[in-house]
């Protein structure tokens, strides 16, 4: 387990998606500071970390949607820091927004033809996606406004799949859904990464999060307060740096960094 | 300890919160002095001038009602005209009736202030765009009615009753304290509104209408009070524009043209500072008097500096100077000063690039 | 049957409404921009028409193929450039910059057009002929193609809209373009596209105009924009049929002022406008207007 914060991945290999030392503003206000970390190939990565804590921002900037001050995203190799978000999603960067974000005057199917519009060659299709989610087929024609909010959550879900992502961003899944539907949702992860996905998402129930990922990443007002595997850290040590207590361990400065 | 604790845990200590910076003593007593000599016009330059004037401090009430509205509480509206020419027709009604049309004018303004009233029920609870449209409209649509009276001229207009008899000289200078009056009155006006709980409000609003509305600021009304203002003001300026021509025509006071020449001179010179009118209208006066011969070319050249000025500069001109100087001539604003420090002043936009950092950074 | 004549004549003259109309509700549903310089457009288009027939000499008809594509092009310049720079800062921003646009526009037909009205002449009995059904209801032929040409113009429209797939992907932009921006689309584009669309229909209602009546450079203010928008909140946003209606509505208004007294015409449009703004908002079928 390391506890720098530097995203420092001496196990894993070539990172699909990396971010280095990422450091964005919202006005003056400095909401992620010179954050590193980097996804490996077919892993789930999680950051979690208390509201406020910087989870979305980090995503938002991964996806494109918010300019950093400073640092850089890297995928597969290749710095994508400058690219607009529907480059990105072009080059196989595709997020599941924060509250889902369907288009309300579009059916169903046509979400699903719209996040397909763009689509990357893959396995992913329409049809695949109402085989896995069965009930879809049946109200294609729906407008997405009436449905429940887990169904809505699947279909974003979808949505984002048609386009045959190469890692795949779930940003706040749990949100507003009752915890069976959430547990219902991630237990289909492993079916939507066996065509090779890779995912990396943000939660704010921590269990949930420490029973899908091989990774976890935690942030606090915007630094990174603990990394590592799951089976590698102690529920105390998350509280600790959920919560910002001390003796959460040596929150060192990135940069200043040294491995234990 | 986090970015927030600390800033505040330093600053609550050492500062004090003070009305305006050092400036405004001798701004003030400047204003005064300009006054005083612009009021001593008529006894030095010849009338040419003054007519000149006239039309600025018609088109600087105008603009500064404008810059209230659309800079201030974010309404843009495009049917100002409306009340250009209410209050040009209430001096005429008033002068039918033997007053005096300088006698009139205060009348004329509450007049309009008033009638702003149901016109404020009217388009009050619709979307920036919507109202845009429904202002035009609505003062498209009192001229349409006004014009059906031939009592006050119909469709052509009529000659202003109330001048037979007075020296021409006299007639020019009146007129031009006249114009002068209304000027000062609405400057003062706006400058101690925006001085006030009004101001606060507004200011809020601008920034964060959620935050504002949920701390108990009463947006609704504040709208309503600078809508009912800026009639008056709008309606004080069009009986100065009917006394200046001495007559009123409708296709004339009521012509959006006006709305264009405010909202251009607003924007060019910096919407939402109450310098900036002042700033766009002497662009503007300028910028007619050189291409006066030219016809239309004013109107479009002014146009395409208020499309860029609007698109780059978006404070305008005075926005450019206030960023350089830091100098309000009508400080509406607070400073927070620190003991030792020099002072910074609140609420205004943050500079890019500065963020405060705890002690100690990387 | 005075009466008859003048509703046949209000319903006809709505479907040019309505084609006026619908550029303004596609860029204000799209992209959240009241273009207050629409109906200036509409007169461009008139006057590039009357231009090109007088220097080229070709048809009438064959104008419509020129102009038409030429302003939706202009139309997707004009948004990716300057409209998008100012809806980037605010909406406040695109209010000023297409009335400032508007102002610019018609006094630049002022100087070179001068203020006398032109209409653009066919020299086909289609413009002032008309045909008479039963015994006393005449019905103008240039009127009713107009109207034929508006319906055939909106059906197309609200079909592209529905089934296509970048209608589809217009209407999913207008819902939510971030994430539309997250599904591969880049809005900027989408929003070029139907401000394309949005030129052409206006471009094509401002030819039609040209025929029925005269053009002068102030038209685009004082009647087109006014009766446009005044379609558009009658009907009620959201619907290219309800922009129908409510060029109906206001067609039928209008002329029924027009037999009450004939200078009540355009007042008694503003009238029914303004009633509907206080009574109705959303306009007669839904979607809403307020904040």
């Amino acid at each position: 387990m390391t506890i720098s914060g530097d995203g420092e991945r001496p196990d894993g290999g070539t990172p699909l998606l990396e971010v280095r030392d990422l450091t964005v503003h919202h006005g003056q206000l400095r909401a992620l500071d010179a954050i590193s970390l980097r996804v490996l190939p077919g892993e789930v990565y999680a950051i979690i970390g208390a509201n406020g804590a910087g989870k979305s921002t980090l995503m938002r900037t991964i996806a494109g949607l918010h300019h950093p001050t400073a640092g850089s995203v890297l995928f597969d190799g290749t710095d994508v820091t400058g690219l607009r978000p529907e480059r990105r999603a072009g080059q196989g960067i595709v997020m599941v927004p924060e509250g889902r974000r369907l288009f309300g005057s579009l059916s169903v199917e046509e979400n699903l033809k719209v996040g397909a519009t763009y689509a990357r060659p893959g396995p992913w299709t329409i049809e695949r996606v109402y085989e896995m989610f069965d009930w879809m087929r049946e109200r294609r024609g729906q407008l997405t406004a009436q449905l429940s909010g887990g169904e809505q959550q699947t279909v974003a879900i979808g949505r984002a799949l048609v386009a045959n992502p190469r890692v795949l961003l779930l940003d706040e899944l749990s949100l507003g859904l009752a915890p069976v539907i959430v547990q219902r949702i991630y237990g289909m992860l492993p079916q939507i990464m066996s065509t090779g996905l890779t995912v990396l998402l943000v939660e704010q129930d921590v269990s949930q999060a420490l029973r899908v990922a091989s990774h976890i990443h935690c942030l606090l007002e915007g630094r990174t307060t603990l990394e590592g595997r799951p089976a590698d850290v102690t529920a105390d040590q998350v509280e600790a740096a959920y919560f910002g207590l001390a003796g959460a361990g040596p929150v060192s400065q990135p940069g200043e960094g040294s491995e234990p | 300890m986090s970015l927030a604790t600390e800033s505040t845990a330093r600053s609550a200590e050492n500062v004090r919160v003070t009305r305006s910076s050092r400036n405004v003593a001798w701004t003030g007593a400047v204003a005064l002095i300009v006054v005083v000599v612009l009021a001593m016009f008529p006894y030095i330059v010849h009338s040419g001038v003054t007519a000149i004037l006239v039309q600025a401090f018609i088109l600087l009430t105008l603009a500064s009602m404008w810059n209230l509205l659309a800079g201030y509480a974010g309404l843009v509206s495009v049917g100002q005209q409306a009340f250009v020419g209410l209050g040009a027709y209430a001096v005429l009604i008033l002068a039918i009736h033997g007053a005096s049309p300088f006698a009139a004018l205060p009348f004329a303004a509450i007049a309009c202030g008033v009638a702003a009233l149901p016109l404020w029920w009217l388009v009050s609870r619709l979307r920036t765009g919507y109202f845009a449209i429904a202002t035009w409209v609505l003062a498209a649509t009192v001229m349409l009615i006004i014009e059906k009276f031939s009592s006050i001229g119909g469709g052509t207009g009529m000659p202003l009753p109330g001048f037979t008899g007075m020296d021409p000289t006299l007639l020019t200078a009146y007129t031009y304290w006249a114009g002068l009056a209304v000027t000062v009155v609405a400057l003062a006006a706006i400058y101690l509104l925006l001085r006030g709980r009004l101001g606060l409000v507004l200011t809020a609003v601008r920034d964060d209408e959620v935050a504002a509305r949920s701390s108990g600021a009463r947006v609704g009304l504040a709208r309503m009070l600078v809508f009912l203002v800026a009639g008056a003001g709008c309606g004080a300026a069009g009986a100065v524009l009917a006394i200046s021509q001495l007559q009123v025509q409708p296709s004339a006071v009521f012509s959006v043209q006006w709305t264009a020449e405010m909202a251009f001179a607003t924007i060019i010179g910096g919407l939402g500072t109450i310098e900036g009118p002042i700033v766009g209208t002497a662009v503007f006066m300028v910028l007619q008097q050189t291409l006066a011969s030219y016809n239309a070319w004013y109107l479009i050249i002014l146009g395409l500096v208020a499309i860029v000025v609007a698109l780059f500069a978006r404070r305008g001109l005075w926005g450019l100077v206030d960023a350089r100087i830091n100098v309000r001539l009508f400080p509406v604003g607070y400073w927070l000063r620190a003991e030792e420090d020099r002072p910074r002043r609140l609420l205004t936009r943050p500079r890019r690039g500065l963020h405060a950092r705890p002690g100690g950074g990387r | 049957m005075a009466w008859v004549n003048a509703i046949i004549q209000g319903v006809l003259i709505g479907g040019l409404y309505a084609l006026f109309a619908c550029g303004l509700s596609l860029m204000f549903g799209v992209m959240k921009v009241v273009n207050l310089a629409h109906g200036d457009l509409a007169v461009v288009a008139g006057y590039i028409a009357i231009g090109i027939i007088t220097i080229i000499h070709i048809p009438v008809l064959w104008s419509f193929l020129i102009v038409v594509p030429l302003m939706a092009l202009l139309g997707y310049v004009l948004q990716r450039t300057i409209l998008q720079g100012a809806l980037d800062r605010s909406v406040l921003t695109t209010l000023m910059v297409t009335f400032g646009l508007s102002v610019v526009i018609e006094n630049g037909l002022l100087q070179f057009f001068t203020a006398n009205s032109r209409a653009i002449g066919t020299g086909l009995a289609l413009v002032s002929g008309s045909f008479t059904v039963g015994s006393q209801i005449q019905i103008g032929y240039l009127p009713l193609v107009i109207f034929v040409v508006a319906v055939v113009v909106l059906l197309g429209l609200q079909y592209f809209l529905s089934a296509s797939k970048f209608g589809r992907l217009i209407r999913a932009v207008a819902d939510d373009k971030e994430a539309a921006q997250l599904s591969g689309a880049d809005y900027r584009h989408v929003f070029g596209i139907a401000a394309a669309i949005a030129f052409g229909t206006v471009a094509l209602a401002g030819i039609a105009y040209g025929m029925y009546s005269q053009l002068d450079p102030t038209a685009g203010t004082d009647t087109i924009l006014l009766f446009a928008f005044a379609a558009v909140v009658i009907g009620g946003l959201g619907s290219l049929w309800g922009t129908l209606l409510g060029g109906v509505v206001l067609g039928v208004a209008q002329q029924i002022g027009a037999q009450i007294s004939l200078s009540d015409e355009v007042l008694a449009g503003f009238i029914v406008f303004l009633a509907v703004l206080v009574l109705r908002p959303q306009g007669l079928i839904s979607r809403g207007a307020q904040s």
